[in-house]
């Protein structure tokens, strides 16, 4: 009987701590969405400062975009019209990795896109917006579409090539290879082929023989292609030799290419040469996954920049989370694992993005996070698939022996 | 066509790459009590897109280029939302223009005022900016109401969102809370029924000359105690709710070691009657004591912003539901047993001397702040 009576004051705290729990989280949530959302507004001291710079439209190919935009205004109607000014947008969403310009392309052939049947021209279209935003198996039905219609279309075929090796499915990737062969020119249908071959238990084959295909070849576009090939496959037999020289080899043909920026400054950071990145991407800030190998570079040589740069990593991040999106997976479990070393965390996101895009770096990243969360269980997914693939990469079988040897 | 321009084809080989940002604008609307206010971060890049910014076309927006357009950045912007308020359309007008920066650049500021007939109870926002030039442009919205902070995204799938205000349901159920932690306190804070108790017992009794005697009628004692409780009862809600409106503030320690003088008086009165007649008026006096009590309850709660009334009176009816309960089993059987022995000697004087003890108890320990009622608690704990 005394001990109730006795209860007075402190009963209450105990009850009321849960709540008062509550409010503090609630301000915590609130502050961390406003920090994201809403920085500070302010009155910009002059008029002269300058604001914002907008994408260069000084190039002519650029300034016949817009004309073709405008001429679409004022007939939206035209499908001919529609198809080709988004392609030409498709071309420099892919050219700036700028995610606007699928936006709009998507509302170039707004007219068709929700039909039960698009013109297959708006099919492709779609399939390659729906590729850029993850929805592999969407593009791929919209493919499959296209190609019941006009078996003979090589840029169906060869973007179903690319989603199937994406989605790790090299033997489909293949079958579709070989329908550019008769469809386009030598080398970028065996650059399709080799590609996908040399994830396949056929790298050494695949190397020789595209590099004899790229010798004899002068198309540029192309080219770029298959030395990039050439150069991951080289690094992934741990030819860093070849690797290098391929690199080098594609950097020359001055296409700007963020592909190809991204896997070279991977290989550099492999070859603890951060200095390079740097010197490689320090104008590049504005692209997310340049921005990101920048930062590791910064890490590794302890720079000033790394700070602002990581912030504003995170907020892109935080920006992307808040849309909904999910194709900065990839990105943003290498964010946490590599810059932040949060491998608990790395390891749920490696793994999500594991169920949508099985490139060599998406299992890379499943592996390093397991061993650095000391999960080694959590990777065999991963390893079973590596097995099966019989996939050749240096980087992750030194992976997989150390996950056995835990 | 047999052979595909290659430009296309070879940007394909690039795995899916991530870059920049997508389009977003970000909407915050904030309700008051009397006021509906909006801000809309807008990119400068997506407004340049939509109606062109860059007065001198040299790929560079400054303050004064996007000074120049800020009545057409307002109509083009406010043209492409709407906010409704039970279903009439309010009126969107500019209160001011400002610039932030955000992880993909800079933005324009839009600040509004939000003008209904009347405050809404349902707000529909319906949103379509860019959807026509950029279907992947989304707006993220985020409402302040009272306190809490709902989120949404806009997206031409989803241009529409109805936010229920000052729902039936919601205000419903933070009164009901508070109700139930008025009888809670009651139920634990045996002050309270002690004080109540001890004014009590000698309800179904008359003091005569120097002997109790057994009242006759039912109707006499419930007269007594409705008296009693009732004047109880609008002691402590008066003081309750000075309390909480900040018109009266006592410091606890005082007012809790009064509450406990209080329940002493109360029980010694009945051992050495001073008062016997108008018990009605020391319930009352004391009642204005204890309501400063629950004042610090339902201080230490957390009181919600726009509610206030809501939470004082469920309280308060919280309180007295406790009471009644209390009252509704004490009376019927003070009443059968009051001409026993038990009642006269064993409750009403033993009983009254057990109830003055742990007030003089409390008494002590509160006014002097000795801490024994925690470490007694920790013992039998």
């Amino acid at each position: 009987m005394l001990i109730p009576i006795l209860c007075n004051s402190d009963c209450f705290s105990n009850r009321f701590l849960n709540k008062s729990r509550l409010y503090f989280l609630m301000v915590a949530g609130l502050l961390l969405f406003g920090n994201i959302s809403l920085a500070a507004p302010y009155l910009p001291a002059s008029a002269d400062e300058v604001l914002e710079r907008l994408p260069a439209l000084a190039n002519g190919s650029d300034q016949q975009l817009r004309q073709l935009q405008r001429t679409l205004n004022s007939d939206p109607k035209n499908l001919d019209l529609a198809i080709r000014t988004a392609n030409r947008l498709i071309e420099k969403a892919r050219a700036d990795a700028d995610p606007r310009y699928y936006g709009y392309a998507e509302a170039a052939v707004s007219h068709w896109w929700s039909r039960p049947q698009p013109p297959s021209g708006v099919l492709m279209l779609r399939a390659m917006i729906r590729q850029h935003r993850h929805d592999f198996d969407g593009a791929l039905a919209d493919l499959r579409d296209v190609l019941d219609e006009e078996p003979r279309n090589a840029q169906a075929w060869l973007t179903q090539a690319v989603i199937l090796g994406v989605k790790g499915d090299y033997e489909q990737a293949l079958n579709s290879c070989r329908m550019l062969k008769r469809l386009s020119s030598r080398l970028v249908a065996a650059t399709c082929s080799a590609n996908a071959a040399s994830l396949s238990g056929k790298a050494r084959q695949a190397y020789q023989y595209l590099k004899d295909t790229e010798a004899n070849s002068d198309e540029v576009q192309a080219q770029l292609w298959a030395l990039t090939v050439l150069a991951e496959t080289a690094a992934r037999l741990g030819d860093n030799k070849a690797a290098e020289t391929h690199y080098l080899q594609a950097l020359a043909l001055r296409q700007r290419d963020v592909y190809l920026l991204g896997a070279y400054a991977d290989f550099l950071l492999d070859q603890n040469r951060p200095a390079d990145v740097v010197s490689l991407l320090k104008e590049d800030t504005r692209v997310d996954g340049l921005l990101l190998r920048l930062a590791l570079a910064e890490q590794r040589l302890a720079s000033a920049a790394l700070p602002q740069h990581l912030d504003e990593l995170q907020a892109r991040m935080a920006a992307y989370r808040l849309r909904g999106d999910n194709i900065h997976q990839r990105e943003e479990a290498r964010i946490k694992l590599q810059l932040l070393k949060q491998p608990g965390d790395a390891l749920r996101l490696a793994l999500l993005n594991w169920n949508v895009q099985r490139e060599p770096w998406d299992a890379r990243l499943v592996l390093e996070a397991a061993l650095a969360a000391g999960e080694a269980a959590a990777a065999k997914p991963v390893s079973d698939w590596l097995a099966y693939t019989h996939m050749e990469d240096v980087a992750l079988q030194r992976l997989i022996e150390k996950l056995e040897q835990r | 066509m047999r052979y595909v321009l290659t430009g296309l084809l070879i940007w394909l080989s690039v795995a899916p790459a991530l870059a920049h940002k997508p389009s977003d604008s970000y909407l915050s609307v904030e309700i008051r009590q009397h006021a509906v206010e909006g801000q809309w971060d807008i990119a400068l890049r997506d407004l340049d897109y939509a109606i062109g910014l860059d007065d001198n076309a040299d790929g560079q927006i400054t303050w004064g280029e996007l000074q120049r357009r800020h009545d057409a950045v307002a109509a083009y912007s406010l043209a492409h939302l709407t906010i409704s308020a039970d279903g009439l359309p309010c009126l969107n007008r500019v209160t001011g223009h400002l610039v932030d920066k955000h992880s993909d650049g800079a933005y324009a500021v839009l600040r509004f005022a939000v003008l209904c007939e009347a405050m809404p109870r349902v707000l529909t926002i319906r949103y379509r900016l860019f959807f026509d030039l950029d279907p992947s442009h989304r707006g993220l919205l985020r409402l302040q109401y009272q306190g809490h902070t709902q989120t949404a995204v806009f997206s031409p799938e989803q241009p529409e969102r109805r936010v229920e205000l000052a729902t039936p349901s919601s205000s419903w159920r933070e009164f009901t809370e508070f109700v139930k932690e008025g009888v809670w306190h009651i139920w634990i804070g045996y002050d309270h029924i002690l004080f109540l108790i001890s004014l009590l017992l000698p309800s179904v009794v008359l003091r005569d000359e120097r002997h109790w005697q057994p009242v006759m009628h039912f109707r006499r004692a419930f007269f007594e105690v409705l008296k009693i409780v009732t004047a109880f009862t609008v002691a402590h809600s008066i003081t309750l709710s000075l309390a909480v409106l900040g018109i009266v503030n006592l410091p606890s320690r005082w007012v809790e070691s009064a509450i406990a003088a209080s329940v002493l008086l109360a029980a010694l009165n009945n051992i050495y009657p001073l008062v016997s007649k108008q018990l009605w008026l020391v319930a009352f006096g004391f009642g204005l004591i204890h309501g400063l009590g629950f004042a610090g309850v339902l201080n230490d709660l957390g009181l919600p912003d726009g509610s206030l009334a809501v939470a004082l009176v469920g309280f308060n009816f919280g309180v007295e539901a406790g009471q009644f309960t209390i009252v509704s089993v004490f009376l019927p059987l003070a009443f059968l047993l009051r001409d026993s022995w038990f009642y006269r000697r064993l409750t009403l004087g033993f009983g009254s001397l057990v109830i003055a003890a742990i007030a003089l108890f409390w008494l002590l320990d509160r006014s002097l702040d000795m801490g024994w009622a925690a470490s007694v608690n920790a013992v039998f704990n």
